[in-house]
């Protein structure tokens, strides 16, 4: 397994004065499910586009599997897309939408067929080979798309918020669909998506991308439980953030006096410095405890519920902790808001469950 | 709302009165047993249609109004078709100026864009006829075609020419397999505008035709000959009914794939 098969050094790209993408390094695994994550304008497509050959880079260089492609046109690379509205040629059927890209591989016509049924069958799409683009659902279209780039077999395929047009049920049955299939042919997918919850149900790694930079690459539960700055914590998942300053380090771990709630002491992954008034405490709402009664965890706070929301596996509570003008996220999945009088509670943090991060 | 507006029907009925029943006419005489256009009629012939076979002139003008509407047509669909892709897919340093340019002789009367033509080319010392003709109808037909492009190319998805060249096509390849089919409706369309704007274009013809007479200059010429009138009314009326049924080809050709059925077009034509 190559652990360097997609080389991005120090890729930049600019338009006029926007840095669409700025100074980039990093470097994808042969095999892996890749996924380029960020809010709109982050870069993540025009990195993707880089890849493609649709844009040259201002500065840097593209590497795949050894060779040098930053100045290759898009039909030299050994990389195919499936774009974000599909793309589908509509003046042609199925079929032949699946064949175009064949043509110039100097394949046999017996050859041709192998390989068009084939992946006809990978994406589940036989009998449809005489429909047009206007004939087909949205999912279909997407597995033609998929079908169409997957045929000519490149070392790396390129994928542009393909579910961002399919409805919510369609799009989860898709993630799951695309996860099998990249297991199963183990071609190196690059996916680009904004939508977070995505990124982290199907890659093996993600990129979250913010103003043309890298913010965090790790592995999606990384992610999640540590992430490395505000950014990152605030666009994966849900999280409350807490002001707060550090005092003195104690081996792995730091002590900080939380505005309003006291002196704690919390793990520091991120070596943050002593005496820094810039940081703040990340808490994951799920990650805390509501209750009737108070709680010997290390932090019990009383508290006044302000609003609900019932989202059917859960229950999200907007509370409001005494003394503090705050108002927090908890969620739970054993309390309903039939659960609390005069909307009274309690609410419990394990220390352990605490991020400390630094602000920018 | 169940009141209907009369009024705007009745300006609707003037309105296409006005437009229209004037060109009646012309048919209508065109079948008359007579000299003059004048009422009463005197009787119905076909007579003015079969003298058309006989004028070797006509065949002559005939034939020289095909050549220069084909040359025209497709020399200056080709230029508008490079342009309206250029202007509709990039941004660039003046943009507008060449817009401007190239829609120039749509604004400009078409008599001054004649005898500059004709200045010139006497001055270069050629000889007069359907070459200077052709290039002035080149001029006046490309801002036409290139306005009819630029609404077809407008509607295009862009990322299908990008799929192709990720499917490994070249920019011609993408042109050939990808763009042309899909621009084709909007090509013939402007094709056949451009050809029946050359067609019937007469002061072009007037100022640089020389002895070779287009259909229009031949009809001027009959003109003035009371005698020879009858057959012109019959080849008006020809004309007028073959540049309605082009002209609403192009309309037709112009829309068609541009709303849902746009899988379907590329395999009809």
């Amino acid at each position: 397994m190559n652990e360097n098969f997609i080389q991005i050094n120090g890729i930049s790209k600019h338009f006029g004065n926007v840095k669409a993408v700025d100074d980039v390094s990093f470097s994808i695994k042969e095999g892996e499910f890749f996924s380029l994550l960020g809010p709109s304008g982050c870069g993540k497509t025009t990195l993707l586009r880089l890849l493609a050959g649709f844009e040259y880079p201002t500065n840097g260089n593209l590497l795949i599997d050894g060779s040098d492609i930053t100045a290759l046109p898009p039909d030299k690379r050994p990389t195919n897309m499936v774009f974000q509205n599909y793309a589908i040629f509509p003046h042609i059927n199925v079929e032949q939408n699946i064949k175009f890209g064949l043509r110039k591989l100097g394949l046999t016509d017996d050859e041709i067929k192998k390989r068009v049924d084939d992946v006809l069958a990978l994406v589940k799409l036989e009998g449809y080979e005489e429909r047009f683009s206007g004939q087909l659902s949205g999912g279909q279209r997407q597995r033609v798309a998929l079908a169409r780039a997957l045929v000519r077999q490149p070392k790396v395929l390129l994928l542009d918020e393909p579910l961002g047009a399919l409805d919510k049920k369609l799009r989860d049955e898709m993630q799951l669909e695309l996860r099998t299939l990249q297991k199963e042919i183990g071609i190196t997918f690059v996916f680009v998506t904004h939508d977070q919850q995505e990124a982290i149900s199907m890659s093996d790694r993600v990129a979250v991308m913010s103003e043309g930079k890298i913010q965090q690459l790790s592995a999606p539960n990384e992610l999640y439980k540590n992430p490395e700055n505000i950014f990152v914590s605030d666009f994966i998942g849900e999280t409350n953030f807490l002001k707060a300053s550090t005092r003195s380090k104690d081996g792995d771990h730091i002590n900080v006096a939380i505005e309003d709630l006291g002196d704690f002491k919390v793990k520091n992954n991120l070596n943050i410095p002593e005496n820094s008034s810039d940081v703040v405490c990340s808490v994951r709402p799920e990650s805390m405890m509501i209750s009737r009664d108070k709680s010997d965890w290390d932090i019990c706070l009383e508290a006044k519920i302000n609003q609900t929301s019932y989202l059917g596996e859960m229950t999200r509570f907007y509370v409001e902790v005494s003394g503090i003008n705050k108002v927090i996220t908890v969620s739970s999945q054993h309390f309903d808001n039939q659960s609390f009088e005069n909307n009274t509670c309690f609410i419990s943090i394990s220390l352990e469950d605490i991020s400390l991060l630094q602000k920018k | 709302m169940n009141e209907k507006n009369n009024s705007l029907l009745v300006y609707t009925l003037i309105y296409f009165g006005f437009l229209y029943i004037p060109v009646l006419f012309l048919p209508i005489f065109s079948f008359n047993d007579a000299n003059y256009m004048s009422f009463p009629l005197a009787g119905f012939t076909t007579d003015h249609y079969e003298e058309m076979w006989s004028k070797r002139n006509l065949h002559k003008a005939l034939w020289a109004s095909v050549k220069v509407g084909v040359v025209a047509s497709v020399v200056s669909t080709a230029i508008a078709l490079l342009a309206a892709k250029a202007f509709v897919r990039y941004k660039f340093r003046g943009q507008n100026v060449s817009y401007g340019a190239i829609m120039m002789p749509f604004l400009i009367p078409e008599i001054i864009l004649a005898v500059s033509i004709l200045i010139i080319w006497i001055n270069l010392g050629f000889p007069l006829g359907l070459v200077p003709v052709t290039i002035g109808h080149i001029l006046f037909c490309t801002p036409f075609a290139m306005l009819i492009l630029i609404a077809r190319i407008e509607g295009f998805d862009f990322s299908l020419e990008e799929a192709s060249r990720d499917l490994g096509e070249n920019a011609w390849g993408t042109f050939y397999r990808v763009s042309l089919p899909l621009y084709l409706p909007g090509i013939i369309a402007a094709l056949l505008l451009s050809f029946i704007i050359s067609f019937d274009e007469f002061i072009l013809a007037f100022f640089l035709s020389g002895s070779d007479a287009t259909l229009p200059m031949y009809m001027w010429n009959q003109m003035r000959f009371v005698k020879k009138l009858p057959h012109v009314l019959a080849l008006g009326a020809v004309i007028i009914v073959f540049t309605t049924f082009i002209v609403l080809l192009a309309f037709w050709l112009r829309n068609v794939g541009q709303g849902k059925e746009k899988q379907d077009i590329a395999i009809k034509l």
